[in-house]
């Protein structure tokens, strides 16, 4: 019995792969040791959901910076390694003073950019942010978004995935859109068309239930999606969205819908 | 006539036993609701806004001013409990968790049943379940999925609907919305703008809603109040203030908002 325990996340099927300095990494290959050494945090890494409290708070935070390099390099040097870290904070629009603290002395965006300067002190090529913006007040809200807005130009990070269930915010910032609905891909298309046009179901109910206070929202209306996600324990046969979609066909119930080219944009649907 | 009035509301908090400290929760508030008007009040947490509710709806003494509800002052007209009865089925609430305001060991009946109790009327008869089917329809439920269920085997939509059909058996003339929505998950948020929408137009009834969130309020309003630090600090048509805000917090909670059919510059 205890032989059918597999551990949490273990990976069932698939690649992962990096291009980075012309080589191609298989990520789901190296053992975690590499990965830890020379992947996290140099060539990816994230700004997780609740970056509020991934601050460790009995810890100021020059400590978990050194905490950081540590697992980088075998040998470094205390005061360089503030010096840079220093530069870093001051490039994001945060005071360099900051370093000396401990997060409670933070409000809650200071926090979340401290965590974004630790995430990015030895430049990845990717970052990935989950829900950077999601507890955080408005106008908060506009500065961390600028600020990530700013890795990228200042050429920090290279690519972003941004997560997020708020359109509005990651229409700022992304040039693509990928729509996924009960573990799976629905739809893939450049930001402003998807805008413009949404083609799968999902995505339409999802962009139409979006309320922002422009007159174009009173005019198209307010929309939501009946029912409720399913439970992926039991998923329902066929197109994952049929028991919720309004445009269900008989074939919907039956056969999965694969992704499907349209123009520069790809959607899983069988309406297209 | 106006619905609601409220006049020079004021509520000072007091902290502290012998260095006193007070704390000016609403300052100086005062706006007039009009039959079947949404009005909406925004501001962040902390503005005073649910202060502002929990006094109209009797929750709060105020430390000075006056709330008038159809001519009637709560505060001071309201003296007898057939008086503050009568009170509580013109004014009612919609708060902003659906989670707690049930309780998880009684089926969900039980919140209709308390109002149908309310109203005079027996709930296990006929007519009662007549009224309670009619409200859950109204509401867009279906009345035999959800009598006789308990609250962690529905939805937090289905709540919320359900907390609405009371409203439609109380049929108040004011309803405070505190924050309703803003514990729903969003591809189900519209469907709760619309049972408020729909309320106002069938039954003219008048709604105070408060949120934090500009865009539902500039959707669904036909006046917002903007509230900054205690105090009124704009008011206009949803259109004024989104056009042409005149106060410097409105100003940046405007320009913060990001925005689905443009981008920012």
């Amino acid at each position: 019995m205890l032989m059918n325990i597999k551990k949490p996340l273990s990976l069932i099927d698939g690649k992962v792969k990096l291009h980075t300095n012309g080589k191609v990494m298989e990520l789901d290959r190296l053992p975690r040791e590499e990965l830890q050494k020379n992947i996290w945090g140099k060539e990816t890494s994230i700004i997780p959901q609740s970056a509020m409290n991934a601050l460790m708070p009995t810890k100021k935070i020059k400590d978990s910076i050194m905490d950081v390099m540590r697992t980088h390099y075998d040998k470094i040097e205390e005061e360089e390694i503030i010096d840079r870290a220093q530069a870093r904070f001051e490039e994001i629009g945060v005071s360099k003073d900051v370093i000396f603290r401990y997060p409670f002395e933070l409000s809650g965006g200071m926090r979340q950019r401290a965590v974004i300067a630790v995430a990015t002190l030895l430049n990845p090529r990717f970052l990935i942010a989950d829900e950077p913006t999601s507890a955080l007040d408005v106008s908060t809200q506009k500065m961390v978004l600028k600020t990530i807005q700013n890795l990228r130009e200042k050429g920090i990070v290279k690519s972003i995935a941004f997560i997020t269930h708020d359109i509005a915010t990651v229409r700022q910032i992304a040039e693509i859109l990928v729509v996924m609905y009960a573990g799976k891909i629905v739809e893939i298309s450049p930001m402003e068309e998807i805008i413009r046009e949404p083609l799968h179901p999902y995505t339409k109910g999802l962009l139409y239930s979006v309320v922002t206070p422009e007159p174009e929202v009173k005019k198209r209306g307010i929309y939501h999606i009946p029912g409720t996600p399913p439970n992926l324990m039991y998923p329902p046969p066929g197109c994952r969205f049929h028991p919720r979609c309004e445009y269900k066909l008989d074939i919907c119930e039956k056969e999965e819908p694969q992704l499907k080219d349209i123009n520069n944009r790809k959607v899983a649907c069988f309406l297209y | 006539m106006p619905i609601l009035m409220v006049n020079n509301l004021t509520k000072i908090y007091e902290s502290g036993m012998i260095l006193r400290r007070y704390v000016e929760a609403v300052k100086n508030v005062s706006f007039t609701i009009e039959e079947s008007e949404i009005v909406s009040l925004v501001g962040e947490s902390g503005s005073g806004k649910t202060t502002t509710a929990n006094i109209i709806l009797r929750f709060i003494k105020p430390t000075s001013g006056e709330v008038i509800v159809e001519g009637k002052d709560i505060w001071n007209d309201i003296k007898t409990f057939e008086e503050l009865k009568d009170y509580r089925k013109k004014v009612h609430a919609v708060f902003q968790d659906p989670f707690s305001s049930y309780n998880s060991f009684y089926p969900v009946d039980r919140v209709l049943y308390q109002v149908l109790e309310l109203l005079g009327k027996n709930p296990r008869g006929s007519e009662g379940k007549e009224l309670m089917e009619e409200a859950l329809v109204n509401v867009g439920l279906e009345p035999k999925h959800i009598l006789g269920k308990y609250p962690h085997q529905l939805s937090g939509g289905e709540k919320q609907r359900l907390m609405i059909a009371r409203c439609w058996l109380i049929k108040p003339r004011l309803i405070i919305a505190d924050e309703p929505v803003s514990m729903i998950d969003a591809s189900t948020r519209g469907g709760i703008i619309k049972l408020f929408e729909k309320l106002k137009e069938e039954e003219k009834t008048s709604i105070l809603f408060i949120t934090h969130d500009m865009g539902l309020a500039y959707y669904i309003s036909d006046k917002i109040l903007i509230m900054y630090l205690g105090e009124i600090v704009e008011q206009g048509t949803p259109d004024e203030i989104i056009s042409n805000p005149k106060h410097e917090y409105t100003k940046n909670l405007i320009s913060s908002i990001p925005t689905l059919y443009k981008k920012w510059e």
